[in-house]
């Protein structure tokens, strides 16, 4: 269902697979998955639960290396590399945004902001403030900085995890599940954020069960059994700030 | 990622969780403290001996009968009473590089004044002894050549003796009885105070050699020859003049086994130091052993923040932070730990130290008593947060995020 990008690839899956052996068993996660994903778009992968998703999402991410199959991020192979060349890679190229946030506990926001940038030797302790406070300003949390983590809302979390994936100005996001653990109203207002990134030219991978979010994004992924099924591109994409708009008010605002 | 930035992560991780940073130290801190304080006993100890052979005058050499028994080897009972009159006879009319010599029979027993007793020792010797000792007499008079001559019934006695049996009274001129034999007291000696072994210097009668050879032990060897080298420097040449003497004077062969031991104060030093140096050491490592467990106390615990911080393991990974980065954090913190726990257990340790002489313990604090310390707790910290940093380090990120 391709058309044709002039864009750079980002990503490109070359009949990935992955297996897992769980005793004599063999779990077959991915079963030869190939497609390419441009910079700017927004890409929602779908599924029911076990349909391989995560698995996915964790090759995406380096996190895990495929049984077969090449992957390429940012023109890089990824496979063969050594897990320290992976955190490497994942450090400079790769913002996770997890369904719980992860952030580290009695830690300031801008600390929290500040995490990858510890790993990294080009940021001396002054840049790497500053690069924290724009990240939270552009997340709208430039109020929020020396907040600690457990005094906020679970919006205002994901909020500051969003704001650390995109500290190191990475070549693609990747969230699994981040609005998971949201009401609708705050899922709606990370969407809204989302689609701001997006407008920005962010690459947005984001994996969801949730049909309804595919709607806000450029181009929907469908998986079924470590198989693609669908992948169509999305000509009307919905405005998620609309929607917010259109929700009933909640009671104590 | 840069040290500096390392030791920030770590450092904080210590801070969120004082309480149990602070009990894990707990162990470094007693163990330090315990083996600094053994260790100042061992040394204090050391020094408060020596000072005390060299207050005996360090050109002090004592003659004993029989070989030298460093060896450890058993001794014959007849090998105890080679030391003869003819002995000091030939030492009086050859020596040269030896002042003084008072030939040493001791006896114990019990002392009678009136109604009053008590215990102690005589010290049967020359007139010499008390300059040999630098000891001086207080009240009264020093017992003459005459008396030795005469096998006079006279003694001078210690503080001790005066205080247990005269009760206030003058002692010159009275008659003790040791051993029920009556002595006439004729002279009080300058009070000594106890040495560093506990010992009461104090609780001594000193008569002429002859009396308590002929009237008190009948025997006709000595216990012992002291003497005293013309200088400190001399020692050695005393030595060897007095073996001269002495392997002349028992008729021993070229090439024979002396019958005979001379020590110098400066070799009784010696062999006290190297005594004193085994016992601190050997006070070290047992509380060293203390160290030890506090190690695998730290372990313990750094394998259980391992454990509780998987998720944030898992986290640090998926933004970048390579397994070896992992396991340094670990290992910095294990040795911030021990070394923090170091410092305070060097500053209980010289605390304590510093409080022991006022019990009358002697201490002193080596230095590099408290440079091994700190050397052990790095080398703690590195061998007991390995195992916590390479488990962190091997972490799976996938796992690790995920777990709760
Ligand atoms: N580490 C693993 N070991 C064994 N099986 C696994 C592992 N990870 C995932 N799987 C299996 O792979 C399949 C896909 O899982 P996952 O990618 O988590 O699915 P999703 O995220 O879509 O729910 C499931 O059947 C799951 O049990
Ligand atoms: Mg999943």
């Amino acid at each position: 269902m391709k058309e044709e990008n002039n864009n750079k690839a980002v990503i490109e899956l070359d009949n990935v697979k992955r297996y897992f052996h769980v005793g004599s068993e063999v779990v077959k996660a991915l079963r030869g998955v190939s497609f390419k994903i441009y910079e700017g778009e927004f890409v929602t992968i779908q599924g029911t639960s076990g349909s391989g998703k995560s698995t996915l999402l964790n090759q995406l991410g380096c996190l895990d290396t495929p049984t077969s199959g090449e992957y390429y991020l940012d023109g890089v192979p990824v496979r063969k590399m050594s897990k320290s060349q992976r955190a490497h890679l994942r450090n400079k190229k790769i913002g996770f945004i997890f369904q719980n946030y992860n952030l580290l506990a009695n830690t300031t926001a801008v600390e929290n902001v500040e995490l990858p940038l510890m790993y990294n030797n080009k940021f001396n302790s002054r840049q790497r403030r500053e690069a924290a406070i724009k990240a939270l300003e552009a997340v709208g949390l430039g109020d929020r900085l020396y907040h600690k983590s457990n005094q906020m809302s679970g919006g205002q979390m994901q909020r500051v995890a969003i704001a650390r994936a995109l500290v190191n100005n990475p070549a693609v996001l990747l969230a699994d599940e981040a609005t998971g653990n949201l009401d609708t109203r705050t899922s709606f207002e990370v969407l809204v954020l989302f689609q701001e990134l997006y407008k920005q030219g962010h690459t947005i991978i984001f994996v969801t069960h949730n049909p309804e979010i595919a709607e806000y994004s450029s181009r929907n992924i469908y998986l079924r059994d470590g198989q693609i099924r669908e992948d169509t591109i999305n000509t009307n994409i919905k405005s998620a700030a609309e929607a917010l708009a259109a929700l009933p008010k909640p009671v104590d605002d | 990622m840069n040290i500096l930035n390392l030791f920030k992560v770590s450092l904080r991780a210590v801070a969120s969780n004082k309480l149990r940073s602070f009990l894990s130290m707990l162990g470094i801190i007693i163990g330090v403290g315990a083996v600094i304080t053994m260790m100042s006993i061992g040394q204090g100890s050391k020094a408060s001996i020596r000072e005390e052979l060299a207050k005996q005058g360090t050109n002090l050499l004592t003659i004993r009968p029989g070989a030298d028994m460093r060896g450890g080897v058993r001794r014959d009972p007849a090998q105890m009473q080679t030391l003869k009159p003819a002995d000091y006879e030939a030492i009086m009319n050859e020596k040269k590089y030896v002042t003084y010599v008072s030939p040493e029979v001791t006896a114990s027993g019990q002392v009678i004044y009136g109604n009053s007793n008590t215990t102690s020792s005589m010290y049967g010797e020359s007139t010499d002894y008390l300059k040999i000792k630098q000891w001086d007499v207080q009240d009264g008079d020093n017992f003459t050549e005459e008396d030795v001559r005469k096998s006079a019934k006279v003694c001078i006695i210690g503080k001790t003796i005066v205080d247990e049996l005269f009760n206030g009274a003058d002692p010159i001129g009275k008659n003790i009885r040791f051993k029920s034999i009556p002595m006439k007291v004729i002279g009080v000696l300058k009070s000594k105070g106890y040495n560093s072994w506990g010992m009461d210097q104090d609780n001594v009668i000193i008569a002429p050699y002859t009396c308590v050879m002929k009237r008190i032990s009948a025997q006709t060897y000595y216990g012992s020859i002291v003497c005293s080298a013309i200088t400190e420097e001399m020692s050695d040449h005393a030595i060897e003049e007095l073996t001269d003497i002495l392997r002349r004077s028992h008729k021993i062969k070229e090439g024979g086994i002396d019958d005979f031991t001379i020590r110098s104060q400066a070799e009784m030093m010696e062999t006290m130091s190297t005594t004193m140096d085994t016992v601190t050491m050997i006070l070290g490592i047992a509380a060293g052993f203390s160290l030890l467990i506090a190690g695998i106390g730290i372990m313990n615990i750094m394998l259980v923040s391992v454990t509780e911080r998987t998720k944030e393991i898992g986290l640090r990974m998926a933004v970048g932070a390579t397994g070896l980065v992992i396991s340094i954090q670990f290992l910095i913190e294990s040795i911030f730990i021990s070394l923090t726990g170091g410092i305070f257990g060097v500053l209980l340790g010289v605390g304590a130290s510093s409080l022991l002489p006022k019990m009358g313990m002697p201490s002193i604090v080596p230095a590099w008593s408290i440079f091994l310390s700190f050397g052990v707790c790095v080398v703690i910290g590195i061998l007991f947060g390995y195992i916590p940093a390479r488990k962190a380090a091997n972490m799976d990120p996938i796992d690790a995020i995920r777990h709760e």
